[in-house]
């Protein structure tokens, strides 16, 4: 008798729920899921007619993640702690590609990028530009924070326009000193060009696999410093009540400028492992403002979960979207990011991983 | 009600407005062609846009970075449906394609819109810069609508003349269409609608339990906002006689939002105040031997001074002055300008549902 109650309890929630949505709430969850089957069947069709395409297809697709990711993460770290919207952050990208372009460069006497493919760079021609690309817009990023934003905490539009006119400076600035020409790191010679990856005798790049190992690195790093050091409870206890921790004896300013320089590094890793996977260039700092606005949109702002899960969602639609739509349709795939975006915040407004301010 | 009083501090007030009506109606005898059509049309259109974005920033209270996309979309479907050198092949007549470009400009703003307004804030900055940068890579990529490197010489109702060889036209109808704009806004300020809107900046959950539908209200006047952009996006293309994917992009987009910040985002008036700094600013520190090309990290420079010392912009500044002015010598008790000079521009802005 009690378990019958329970059944018709439980019944009755499922269907009170759905009553209880508004017929457009109704509507809507029910369109989205036509779309989601939708897509999952065309892709499945398209899969079994070439399941090699599909791999390789899929492989990008996982490695764009990584690199999206990496970028991401930063972003949403500094959002989660200070509420600060680092519109600057695709700029930060840009210029440590720029910087890691230029230091090579001399490094190697040009050499390394003197003909594309054929590399001619050391381990420490790639090693060493990537630290100072990074410990640099380290930099920058925490003169930024320390600066202009450090005394207008709580003005979250303020600091986002603060962050803007620096992102114009830096877009024209380095326009004027790195030109407007696409330029790529060479990749470091010891590294294999590719690697079999086991299926269908299929190889691989292997510098896109690294980037995907770095992103996990990153990912099971930045998991740990936050859940299991005194810092990242600090971080945790600061996204909550930030006058509480500074009421310990806590000093919450150190921690903020920790945080944004930790922020603007990985938005430098990103860029240099961009700049080595696909290129440098001057349109980077939209490409990937977009980017980090769009993952950290669909995961939920300041989540790290959520932007893994972002990054995983637009490193495969992008992918997926420019090979799988029908012949003379691809250049419409941006589109299909626009879709993304709604579908998601047509059900969860805050993201998937999102919390009310 | 009894009617205003004209003290010192109104007379501060709109005393300089007055004589800008006054220079403008005379323009065409006032400025060379080139400085009437190269700084002051421009001027008034790029005012045009940043007036939407004042309306739902000021009156909304949703910053929105979308504006430029929008008109971009007004301007593009436009391009596309009358006859012009890229694009597709439709020829329409010119006042129909403009008149369908307006509305699908809405259309699209409404969908936009639908999706935006229930984010609050930040957030909803955030998602109408990805709608931007995404509407940006859309005529980018669909070469089908955008040409190669633009849409060309599109064609343009007789009423508009040549905007190169006579400027006046054009320049009229700018100014006629950015009066229209302003009074309508302020207009809509007074009705019920304008009413409600404003409830919604200042307090949503308050305006929900009183029984608005807020989401809605939101989303039309986001539909609002994207009629006056595209008003703008119109004129541009008038004005340019092309459009191309370069011109919605992000530093178009964030250029508006800063015509927006230096008149004020929170006044009106400071859409075309704003407006005309910027294309002064641009005109004159081309030719300068220091400057040259490098007039983007001016105008960084320019709004970041802004944003740190007067979040008002100038209009703040100005209605600072006319208040201390007012009260020291004209013995006018506070306005509301020093209310509202205390309250910091980005303190307010985020309203979340509770």
């Amino acid at each position: 008798m009690s378990e019958a109650t329970a059944a018709t309890a439980a019944d009755l929630d499922w269907r009170s729920r759905i009553a209880a949505l508004p017929p457009g709430a109704l509507a809507l969850r029910i369109a989205v899921a036509v779309v989601v089957v939708f897509v999952a069947v065309w892709v499945s069709y398209k899969a079994y007619g070439d399941p090699r395409q599909f791999v390789i297809v899929g492989l990008n697709g996982l490695t764009l993640a990584g690199l999206y990711f990496v970028v991401a993460s930063g972003f949403t770290l500094i959002f989660g702690l200070m509420r600060v919207v680092n519109m600057a952050h695709g700029s930060l990208y840009m210029l440590a590609g720029f910087f890691a372009f230029e230091l090579q460069e001399r490094l190697t006497g040009g050499e390394a990028t003197s003909a594309f493919g054929t590399s001619e760079a050391g381990v420490g021609d790639w090693i060493i530009p990537l630290v100072v690309a990074c410990a640099a817009v380290g930099v920058i990023g925490l003169v930024m924070q320390q600066v202009f934003l450090r005394w207008n905490q709580g003005q979250d539009l303020r600091q986002a326009l603060i962050t803007i006119a620096i992102s114009i400076i830096i877009a024209d600035q380095s326009l004027a000193h790195f030109g407007g020409i696409a330029e790529a790191i060479a990749e470091p010679t010891v590294f294999p060009d590719s690697v079999s990856i086991f299926v269908y005798d299929l190889s691989y790049p292997f510098f896109r696999i690294f980037v995907l190992l770095v992103a996990i690195a990153v990912g099971l790093g930045l998991w740990a410093v936050i859940m299991r050091t005194r810092f990242g409870m600090i971080i945790r206890a600061g996204v909550d009540d930030r006058q509480m921790v500074s009421a310990l004896g806590i000093n919450i300013q150190l921690v903020f400028a920790a945080a944004f320089l930790l922020g603007a590094v990985l938005a430098g890793l990103g860029g240099v492992l961009g700049g080595t996977m696909i290129s440098v260039d001057k349109a980077n700092d939209t490409q990937y403002l977009l980017i980090s606005l769009i993952v950290v949109i669909i995961g939920g702002m300041g989540s790290l979960a959520g932007a893994a899960i972002g990054a995983l969602a637009l490193g495969l639609v992008d992918s997926f979207g420019d090979v799988y739509l029908p012949a003379g349709y691809t250049n419409y795939s941006v589109l299909l990011v626009f879709a993304l975006l709604v579908l998601v915040l047509a059900v969860r407004p805050l993201g998937l991983f999102g919390r009310p301010a | 009600m009894r009617p205003p009083a004209l003290t010192l501090e109104r007379a501060l007030w709109w005393g300089p407005g007055l004589a800008a009506v006054l220079v403008l109606l005379f323009g065409p005898l006032l400025f060379s062609d080139f400085y009437l059509s190269a700084v002051i049309t421009k001027a008034l259109w790029l005012g045009i846009a940043a007036a939407s974005l004042i309306f739902l920033a000021g009156y909304v209270g949703m910053v929105s970075l979308g504006q430029v996309a929008l008109y971009g979309i007004a301007g593009f479907a436009m391009a596309n449906l009358v006859t012009a050198d890229g694009g597709s092949k439709v020829a329409w007549n010119p006042w129909l394609g403009t008149f369908a470009g307006v509305l699908i400009c809405v259309g699209v703003g409404l969908f936009f819109g639908a999706i935006a307004s229930r984010s609050y804030g930040i957030y909803f900055l955030m998602i109408t810069l990805a709608f931007a940068v995404i509407t940006y890579f859309f005529f980018a990529q669909v070469t089908e609508l955008s040409g190669f490197g633009g849409v060309n010489n599109v064609e343009r109702p007789d009423i508009v003349s040549n905007p190169v060889a006579d400027p006046a036209n054009l320049f009229y109808i700018a100014l006629g269409l950015s009066a229209a704009v302003y009074l309508l806004i302020r207009y809509l300020g007074r009705t019920p609608f304008g009413l409600a809107l404003q409830g919604v900046r200042d307090d949503p959950s308050r305006m929900r339990s009183l029984g608005y539908n807020v989401p809605l209200l939101r989303m039309l006047a986001f539909g609002l906002g994207a009629l006056i952009a595209a008003v703008a996006g119109i004129l541009s293309v008038w004005w340019n006689t092309r459009i191309s994917p370069g011109s919605i992009a992000l530093p178009q987009t964030l250029d508006v939002l800063v015509i927006a910040v230096i008149g004020g985002l929170y006044r009106l008036e400071g859409a075309w105040v704003g407006a005309i700094v910027f294309a002064v600013l641009d005109n004159w520190t081309r030719g300068l031997e220091l400057v040259g090309e490098r007039f983007n990290t001016v105008i960084g420079v320019v709004f970041l001074a802004i944003v740190l010392l007067s979040p008002g912009g100038l209009m703040g500044i100005w209605e600072s002055v006319t208040d201390f002015v007012g009260r020291r010598f004209g013995g006018a008790r506070p306005g509301p300008a020093a209310a509202r000079a205390e309250e910091p521009a980005a303190a307010k802005d985020t309203p979340q549902p509770s």
